[in-house]
């Protein structure tokens, strides 16, 4: 292979006193897409950071690109180095148009006046050689997800960024734009761009990946050529044991089925859902699966009373029951986990224990009215130990915990009014791996015990590895429904066939 | 149930160990620096003005003045704590407190119904409360334009209901409330009875805060109203219930300052009070977007703007110093609000 174009020897990062990096060593080439993988807190984003001139590393350690030593400082540093980092969180202003993002804060001026059309024309050949379908006059506001994702490519190609870092791209984009986005990554890659790609999702990185690197508590435990790259040796080395059976189901459906505990008919709010009905049975695992904008979280909405249905039924246990707000739904007994834990969920600055009692400090009142304190913190401490859920003490602010944990925490929430039905959306997004095989058990243990569960997700394997049965939506409607034999598997082509509407073709 | 998940359990990375009891060490620095917030600055205070004035400041009878001065400010900024950590903001208190003091003042001079001018007043801040919540609650309006409007529509309700003249009611019923002090050690001791009366809406609003269901939910919808929305909370409640406890303290300090003064007039009772009740609150370290902050804060921020305005005063500074200063230490305590945010979870 050539010089590597970004070389790391031996750095480190410590905040007061905690290490947070340990003498890390990375080497990056051109033209390669190098994934970066680790659970969170392994310190990926401190690495990033210091790529980005956000952190100063300790002093000893050295980063050199193309061979020549640098420093990186301040928050222009990593672009200066020729270093563009495209976080989870796009960072564009919507209410500007393309253009102007992709000059932000080196915009063209003549004696102060700025040059609108020249920007425009700058960056007209970058847009079209990413095949963008949008014109540098578009309000970025007006952008899809994957649309803006580009716009944030642009910017880093017009800065002439040789090393791009990728944070979980996909986790705001649909099944196509995924695809169109891998594209785009194989022929920047091809054009010699070094691609830092950091993902927790296996697929892509075997689709993608030409080298993978793993860190683990701030230590860099190894890296994997293309012919290595599995599932098994990744997951070990991530979690630094064998992780034998990953996906949990020990559950028997056939033992409490026959008993409908939750059944939603002809549900639709006259936009997203077009007329859905699903049964969910007891000690019954459901996958709802359907790409991104099939309306499968705003079927959730409409069942658990967030948003107003224009026409359905709803009967839990086989009676008819009126839900209208999220709040009649946790009386009835039917929980419901947000996929977005930060906007919906949580509220960052209370405490765990606030967050954990949340649902049940009415119930456990004293007085109705007064605070039951010794209740609320016996019951955070179980949810804790049962949920090992990992922070110093009950009483932080959940915006301190990892994301995990704190999906953990919102699902403790739920778990603690003991629900009948529980709907999880996407219970493992953002979730480290070993976070993600207990959330798996704790689904797992609830069917067991007779809960009805439905899993809204956009994970195939991790639909497959812990649903009994998966329904599939396909724009507002149920396309059909995939059902696990003695002799059939689920598998990921079927569903897929029904999500996008190819069932057909095949027959 | 999630107990069985137990057998599960990782281990967790011992390497983190340490670096979470450090991570709780600056939280609790964190928890404290809030929650003494201004109290060093307020204890400063007091004792460069004792300074100043050569030994005036710190007088049983001054201190007095002091407390009887914050008491009604106190009241207010208590009332606006609560709004201001659902994320609102109360900007009719000093409206709605004239109204009040206006409806009972005329209510007083009734012969049979006299008694009742103390309820009368807090009633009319309730109901004034209430009408902003529900237009906030329910209709979905911003609460900065509805109190802005409630603002001057209340101000001309409370000039109409003594058609714009000074109401006086020299035996008004409990003025004892206004001008008598309550004896704690008979001959060397007493406090203001509108000092009590802070005091005890101070207690009241704490228990309601810490220790009812009710104050964390107004402290989820503060932090976070969709997930509040999700988590089952009657957000439309707990917003009509916050707005109605403003409200309800704009009318106490209505009756308040009715009963100091045995006067009341439409137009220039609670000028711009709503201003020092905003400020005292985010002088106590209440964030302006919600969620964080404690009534003992605001108890603390309502002592400084009144030891400000009398220490000024004893120190002789003129009457527009005092106005400038006194606008200076809301810019700083945005400031300071900006700062603590920074260490907060919302980034």
């Amino acid at each position: 292979m050539n010089d590597p174009i970004l070389e790391m020897r031996g750095v480190s990062k410590s905040f007061f006193g905690i290490k947070a990096l340990r003498a890390v060593d990375l080497t990056v080439y051109a033209g390669e897409v190098h994934a970066l993988m680790g659970e969170n807190g392994a310190g990926k984003s401190t690495l990033m950071k210091i790529l980005s001139g956000a952190y100063r590393p300790d002093p000893g350690g050295e980063i050199r690109i193309e061979g020549h030593p640098v420093r990186i400082e301040g928050p222009l540093g990593g672009r200066n180095a020729g270093i563009s980092i495209i976080y989870q969180e796009l960072s564009l202003a919507p209410n500007l148009r393309v253009a102007e993002n992709i000059y932000l804060g080196r915009e063209i001026s003549h004696s102060g006046m700025l040059a609108r059309g020249e920007m425009r024309d700058g960056v007209g050949p970058i847009l079209k050689r990413l095949g963008a379908d949008f014109l540098p006059s578009t309000l970025v506001a007006h952008l899809s997800m994957g649309q803006r994702q580009l716009v944030e490519i642009a910017r880093a190609l017009h800065a002439r960024s040789k090393i791009l870092i990728m944070d979980e791209p996909t986790t705001a984009l649909s099944a196509g734009e995924s695809a169109r986005l891998f594209a785009l990554i194989r022929q920047l890659r091809a054009e010699g761009l070094a691609i830092i790609y950091i993902s927790h999702r296996m697929d892509e990185v075997y689709a993608l990946g030409d080298r993978v690197t793993v860190l683990r508590d701030g230590r860099l435990v190894g890296s994997l050529d293309k012919p290595e790259i599995r599932a098994d040796t990744i997951v070990r080395l991530m979690v630094g044991r064998d992780v034998s059976s990953f996906y949990k189901k020990d559950h028997d459906p056939d033992a409490g089925r026959g008993h409908p505990v939750l059944a939603a008919i002809d549900m639709a709010d006259g936009h997203r859902v077009k007329g859905c009905s699903l049964t969910v049975h007891a000690s019954e695992v459901v996958g709802l699966a359907g790409l991104i904008g099939a309306g499968r979280t705003e079927l959730a909405h409409l069942i658990i009373g967030a948003a107003p249905k224009t026409s359905g039924r709803l009967e839990l246990e086989g009676q008819p029951v009126e839900i209208r707000s999220p709040g009649e739904a946790l009386e009835a007994g039917i929980a419901y986990l947000t996929e977005d834990r930060k906007a919906l969920g949580l509220f960052l600055d209370m405490s765990c224990l606030d967050n954990i009692n949340l649902a049940v400090l009415g119930r456990d009142a004293k007085l109705g009215w007064f605070l039951d304190r010794d209740k609320a913190r016996e019951r955070a401490d179980r949810a804790f130990a049962g949920l090992s859920i990992r922070a110093a003490n009950v009483g932080v602010p959940a915006g301190g915990l990892s994301g995990g944990n704190q999906q953990k925490l919102l699902l403790s929430r739920l778990l603690a009014i003991a629900p009948r039905v529980l709907i999880l959306d996407e219970p493992t997004r953002g979730v480290d791996v070993g976070a993600k095989s207990e959330i798996y058990s704790i689904i797992d243990n609830l069917a067991k015990a007779g809960t009805a569960i439905l899993v809204i997700s956009s994970d195939l394997p991790e639909i497959i590895g812990i649903c009994d049965r998966v329904v599939v939506m396909r724009a507002g409607r149920i396309a059909g429904e995939v059902t696990r034999g003695a002799n059939s598997p689920l598998t990921q082509e079927d569903i897929m066939a029904l999500a996008t509407g190819m069932e057909h073709l095949d027959a | 149930m999630p107990d069985n998940g137990a057998s599960q359990a990782q281990p967790a990375a011992t390497a983190t160990t340490n670096g979470a009891a450090a991570e709780t060490r600056r939280q609790r620095v964190r928890v404290l620096i809030s929650a003494l917030g201004m109290l060093p600055v307020l204890l400063i205070l007091c004792i460069g003005f004792h300074f100043l004035s050569e030994g005036r400041f710190f007088t049983g009878q001054n201190l007095g003045i002091v407390l009887q001065q914050a008491a009604v400010n106190t009241v207010l900024a208590a009332g606006m704590t609560f709004v201001i950590l659902t994320g609102g903001i109360d900007l009719s208190v000093g409206s709605i407190l004239a109204a009040s003091a206006m409806a009972g003042l005329t209510l007083s001079k009734l012969p049979e119904l006299g008694m009742l001018w103390l309820p009368a007043s807090l009633l009319t801040g309730l109901g004034f409360g209430i009408v902003n919540g529900a237009l906030i609650a329910l209709l979905r309006l911003p609460p900065f334009i509805v109190t802005l409007g409630s603002l001057t529509a209340v101000r001309g309700l409370a000039r109409l209901l003594g058609a714009d003249t000074t109401v006086f009611n020299p035996s008004i019923p409990y003025a004892f409330i206004g001008n008598g002090s309550l004896t704690l050690v008979p001959g060397v001791a007493s406090i203001p009875w509108l000092s009590v009366i802070a005091l005890l809406v101070i207690l009241v609003s704490w228990l309601v805060l810490r220790r009812t269901v009710l104050g964390v939910h107004i402290y989820a919808v503060g932090g976070n109203e969709s997930a509040a929305r999700l988590a089952g909370i009657k957000v439309w409640a707990v917003l009509i219930f916050v707005y109605g406890i403003s409200g309800l303290f704009a009318g106490l300090g209505g009756a308040m300052q009715a009963a100091r003064l045995y006067a009341a007039n439409g137009l220039q009772l609670g000028q711009s009070y709503e201003l020092d009740a905003i400020t005292a609150v985010i002088l106590g370290g209440t964030s302006f977007v919600g969620g964080i902050g404690s009534i003992w804060g605001t108890l603390v921020g309502a002592l400084i703007i009144a030891v400000l305005s009398n220490g000024l005063i004893l120190v002789g500074v003129s009457d527009i110093w005092q106005y400038v200063i006194k606008g200076l230490v809301i810019i700083g305590a945005v400031a300071l609000d900006r700062y603590r945010l920074q260490g907060s979870a919302r980034t």
